[in-house]
């Protein structure tokens, strides 16, 4: 019999076979008969009313089979996108939630927003009648900037929001804060931009749309993180297509991050327009389209003070941030540096009061979104950033201060002072090995021998805790969700034993299918190469929120294991029945039914067997075959955590950082395959790198143009910037999810921009420096060392 | 993509004659610049000439005293070239870090200087090393054939054929890359010959330029430590959101000290 492989194992992935090999379904590899091509004619404006739009000459073209705009839509009755979260200000009034058409209607908000779909027999001749629309703007003047935005008389993204406000949130005791400040020893503060990224996985977006007339049935596939939720919003709020008359498949997805877990228009322009037409529409995304259609991350400007006492001690925090939301809501967009942000406030450390106001703010850009990590990155930011500054004006080292501060181990579950409580976690022992793993007793000496050089070498820390799992649903309504955050799975056992698993998540990069027959394979002694696992289909799986927020093993995970229970049950009480025994006395171990104390056995081969071939069977109190489903509703987040420490050596003479060592020890939970963990751990932290040193959403603060554009300007962190990483679990263990897992996706991105901005800083100490925003590139280091030299030259 | 007729001529002549034949009509050698702006629309040409089919426009050999490099030879052969190692070991190495692996193994010489990008590490080692660029109907000193901006001293249609280089005493490259792209942010190429010295350098300004006082001061006394009192004037150089003209200044002078310092230690 082949293994059984189970939980700890780290087994090569099942789905590399296809991977590796090229052999991979992406949407853009798939072909419907008679299928079309769609392009989308772009806004090169920021911000700009359409007077009018001349599709006659484009129509005119060989080849071309229709020409939309948002007017055609409208007059189709297209809904706009809906937003999946609803936030609340201040003032008990809900956030501002403007209509956000697929095609834009009489006015465009930024540069990419879409003016025209052009669908062709050939991608050429869509896109030569794409350059032949004649569309006649009135340019509006524009505005990128946060800060710049709130101005009295900033140029209106809508005309019907005041300030470009789209709403001023807050969460925490106000005056408890106020207080706390109050009686301080010292108040640290810092003002930091948390700069806009832009993710770009390998695989760009693409959509393909059907209808079929004989059933009425439609068809999308499309490049999605979560079919089902495409499948919900675009259905019952769009096109207005009912759920059983909608089929949405996610195939092979080359990454996501976020920027693929949100219902885009092109979804619902090409499924539209194939049911206009008849006939498959597909787009598939250019790379340049991606930078200014695919939703951005991060983007924000923060204002943050620390209270403490004279030995160091927290007291209290207060963050004023504001929030890019782009030129309209995306699906998670408000509930990003909201819900996910400050309740991130308190950290690893024990803060007994926080207070954080938030605005939520329109601009002329992309819209804004989560990216891997999602308001947990840009807390974690403010956190250590602030802590550092407070470590170093009070003359503490920033080591010792945050062991001055951490929540004890026993001090778990621990409540803190914003909404969440974390079930259990262990920062100090985190730290202390993450300290072992860092060299951090021979830096000094390194320090020297970087000196001798003519370099200036660095030590940064940072330590994180995040919320993730999401999520409890009831809670998630309580902050605005509008829909139930559980998962869903099916073990499906066939008549031989094998199984296949249906689940409501979606593998796109992270090892799903290795991971949950890992789970299926320790819990039903199954051998793993009799599992399989199907996800990103509505028709074949029953249904799920899909894979952000690691989410994907925690809540799916949970579902699963559920439903492995389910099976185990219905199987003891089949064997129950051959045994002639009571089903309390039947028992389930290592792939096997048994009666204690007896040498009655069945396997459960025989026992699935038994299941569909059911002679000798309780027939008259148990239904035939063997297939449970379960649905698992968390009653908590999770909260990973850990430290990590990064060191960095920089030029002075060019501003060149050199990333030389980092170590992390992150806390997940109880880990399925080391090997897949270490694999997001290291994607994630190289992640958090690009964020730290090299990406950069750059816009032209008066025309609104991108200027990062491309790869030739936008920065993706690449192999030859990395060292070699140490990383090492210490693990606590979740008391309530099933497996005691917490989810490890985004504890990379999380940790390591804090840590690598801490090493800048620290290494840039001879001159006076103390904060450095992100990215810290060559150009902006050496223009702070330049200054800095100016001025203590000065001095 | 827009759709284009594609000619593939066996000889200089026949290319030439077809490029003067077609209106808008584009000469294709490694295709580095070209494929990508016509994918995306902002090069349609409606004739393209790819040059592949010409035999002789590839390799490199020496000619007297002289290095040349036919005009078509990749950039991973120039790299990996014994002769051009062991000639002017500079130029190789300079080739060896033009774009990445799948470039250099496409990108040509020819194709590199006709382009005449402001970035291109090529242009400043043409312009220092004193090259001649040799075309169907002339030979152009390197001096000569660096106009500006994406523009030299080629008439339409001319082609070039080869490159010519001068054996220096010792030269050395060194650049400073822009994070994204990886072209060159500032380039130097430092060459010094007898009592001669050219320095030219590449992605600070529009085009590649030589620049004077450094190569008056190295004449003087051609070390590191020479340059150190001298900057150079921003105000002609270029400024994006990768470095500031200033901080150009910056990345010309230190990459011009350690050019001579690498000039000054080979190996």
């Amino acid at each position: 019999m082949l293994p059984v492989i189970g939980i700890g194992s780290s087994p090569k992935r099942k789905e590399d076979a296809r991977f590796v090999r090229g052999r991979g379904t992406y949407v853009a590899d798939i072909k419907r008969p008679n299928m079309l091509t769609g392009v989308f004619l772009r806004s090169e404006h920021a911000h700009a009313i359409i007077k009018s739009i001349d599709v006659s000459a484009a129509m005119a073209q060989p080849g071309v089979h229709g020409v939309y705009t948002g007017e055609d839509m409208k007059a189709d009755n297209v809904g706009g996108l809906p937003v999946g979260w609803g936030i609340t200000g201040k003032d008990g009034e809900p956030m501002k939630e403007p209509p956000h058409p697929p095609i834009a209607l009489g006015k465009v908000r930024y540069v990419g927003d879409a003016v025209a779909f052009i669908v062709a027999e050939t991608d050429e001749q869509a896109r030569a009648a794409a350059e032949l629309i004649e569309v006649d703007y009135e340019v509006l003047p524009a505005v990128v900037g946060l800060v710049d935005a709130l101005k009295p008389g900033a140029p209106a993204v809508y005309d019907e929001v005041e300030n470009n406000l789209c709403c001023d949130w807050h969460l925490g005791d106000g005056s408890a804060v106020e207080a706390a400040f109050q009686n301080a020893a010292h108040v640290a503060s810092i003002e930091l931009v948390n700069n806009r990224l832009i993710g770009n996985p390998l695989e760009p977006r693409a959509a393909i749309g059907e209808f079929e007339f004989a059933t009425g049935q439609y068809t999308l596939w499309t490049t999605s993180q979560f079919p089902h939720v495409v499948r919900l919003l675009m259905g019952e709020m769009v096109l207005h297509i009912p759920q059983h008359k909608l089929r949405v498949v996610a195939p092979d997805v080359g990454g996501g991050f976020g920027v693929k877990q949100f219902h885009y228009a092109e979804e619902a322009v090409v499924t539209w327009a194939a049911g206009k037409l008849g006939r498959p529409v597909k787009w598939v995304c250019q790379r340049s389209e991606g930078f200014v259609s695919d939703a951005h991350g991060r983007d924000h400007v923060t204002e943050a003070e620390l209270a403490l006492d004279e030995d160091g001690k927290f007291l209290a925090m207060r963050v004023k941030t504001l929030a890019n939301m782009g030129a309209y809501l995306s699906t998670f967009g408000p509930n990003i540096p909201t819900n996910l942000y400050a309740p991130l406030l308190s950290g690893v450390y024990v803060i007994p009061s926080i207070y954080c106001e938030v605005k939520c703010v329109f601009t002329n850009t992309v819209p804004v979104d989560a990216y891997r990590g999602a308001g947990r990155p840009e807390a974690t930011f403010v956190v250590e950033r602030l802590v550092d500054m407070a470590a170093r004006e009070m003359g503490i080292d920033k080591i010792e201060i945050r062991r001055r501060n951490m929540i004890e181990r026993e001090a778990y579950p621990y409540q803190t002072p914003m909404l969440v409580e974390y079930d259990s976690g262990d920062p100090r022992g985190c730290l202390e090995r993450a300290e072992v793993l860092a060299d951090v007793a021979g830096f000094e000496e390194r320090r020297l021998e970087a000196a001798s050089r003519g370099k200036y070498l660095g030590l940064g820390i940072s330590t994180y805790v995040e919320a993730c799992g999401l999520a409890p649903s009831r809670m998630a309504g309580q902050l605005g969700a509008r829909g139930g955050l559980y998962e869903s799975a099916t073990v499906r056992v066939h008549p031989s034993g094998a199984v296949t698993v249906l689940i409501g998540t979606h593998n796109h990069g992270q090892g799903h299918e290795t991971t949950f027959a890992q789970i299926v394979s320790e819990h039903l002694g199954v051998p793993f190469e009799d599992i399989s696992v199907v996800f990103g289909d509505t028709d074949r799986v029953q249904f799920g929120m899909g894979t952000y927020g690691s989410r994907s093993l925690v809540v799916g995970g949970a579902a699963l294991a559920k439903a492995n229970d389910k099976v185990i049950l219905k199987g003891r009480k089949i064997a129950a029945h051959q045994f002639e025994a009571a089903l309390d006395d039947v028992i389930f171990e290592k792939g096997e039914f048994s009666v204690a104390g007896t040498d009655k056995k069945k396997s459960f081969v025989e026992i699935a067997g038994a299941a569909y071939v059911p002679f000798d069977y309780p027939l008259e109190t148990l239904e035939p075959g063997l297939e449970e489903q379960a649905f698992y509703d968390p009653i908590n987040f999770t909260y990973p955590g850990g430290a990590h420490f990064a060191e960095v050596e920089i030029d002075p003479e060019t501003g060149i950082v050199a990333l030389k060592r980092y170590s992390a020890v992150d806390d997940v939970g109880t880990i399925i395959n080391p090997m897949i963990v270490e694999g997001q751990l290291q994607g994630g932290i190289a992640q958090g790198i690009g964020q730290a040193l090299f990406e950069h959403g750059v816009y032209d603060q008066t025309s609104g143009q991108l200027l990062a554009g491309s790869f030739m300007d936008y920065c993706m962190p690449r192999a030859d910037n990395l060292p070699n990483f140490a990383i090492e679990p210490h693990s606590t263990t979740c008391t309530h999810t099933p497996m005691g897992v917490k989810g490890c996706g985004e504890c990379g991105t999380i940790g390591s921009p804090a840590a690598i901005i801490s090493a800048v800083v620290d290494a840039l100490k001879p001159f006076g420096v103390s904060h450095v925003d992100m990215p810290a590139t060559p150009n902006h280091i050496w223009n702070i060392i330049r200054n800095s030299s100016a001025r203590i030259a000065a001095e | 993509m827009k759709a284009f007729a594609y000619h593939r001529p066996d000889s200089v002549n026949a290319a030439v004659a077809l490029s003067s034949a077609n209106e808008n009509a584009s000469v294709l050698a490694g295709g580095m610049t070209l494929v990508p702006t016509m994918k995306q629309r902002l090069a349609t040409p409606d004739h393209i000439i790819d040059l592949s089919g010409i035999a002789g426009l590839m390799g490199v050999s020496m000619d007297g005293g002289t290095l040349v490099i036919g005009a078509l030879t990749r950039h991973s052969d120039v790299a990996a070239s014994a002769l051009v190692i062991e000639k002017i070991p500079a130029l190789a190495a300079l080739a060896g870090r033009i774009g990445d692996q799948q470039v250099r193994n496409r990108g040509t010489i020819g194709g590199s200087i006709a382009n005449n990008d402001p970035a291109a590490d090529y242009p400043a080692a043409v312009l220092a090393l004193g090259a001649d660029i040799v075309t169907d109907r002339r030979s152009i000193p390197a001096d000569e054939f660096f106009v500006d901006m994406f523009e030299t001293a080629l008439e339409p249609g001319e082609i070039v054929t080869s490159v010519r280089f001068p054996l220096p005493d010792s030269a050395a490259y060194c650049k400073f890359g822009n994070p994204a792209s990886r072209y060159a942010l500032a380039g130097v190429f430092v060459v010094k010959t007898g009592g001669t010295v050219r320095v030219a350098v590449t992605g600070a300004a529009p085009a590649v330029f030589r620049a004077s006082d450094i190569e008056a001061a190295l004449t003087e006394s051609f070390t590191a430590s020479a340059l150190e009192r001298i900057s150079i004037d921003a105000s002609g150089l270029m400024s994006d959101i990768h470095a500031d003209s200033e901080y150009r200044a910056q990345l010309v002078m230190v990459m011009a000290r350690r050019a001579v310092t690498m000039a000054s230690n080979p190996g």
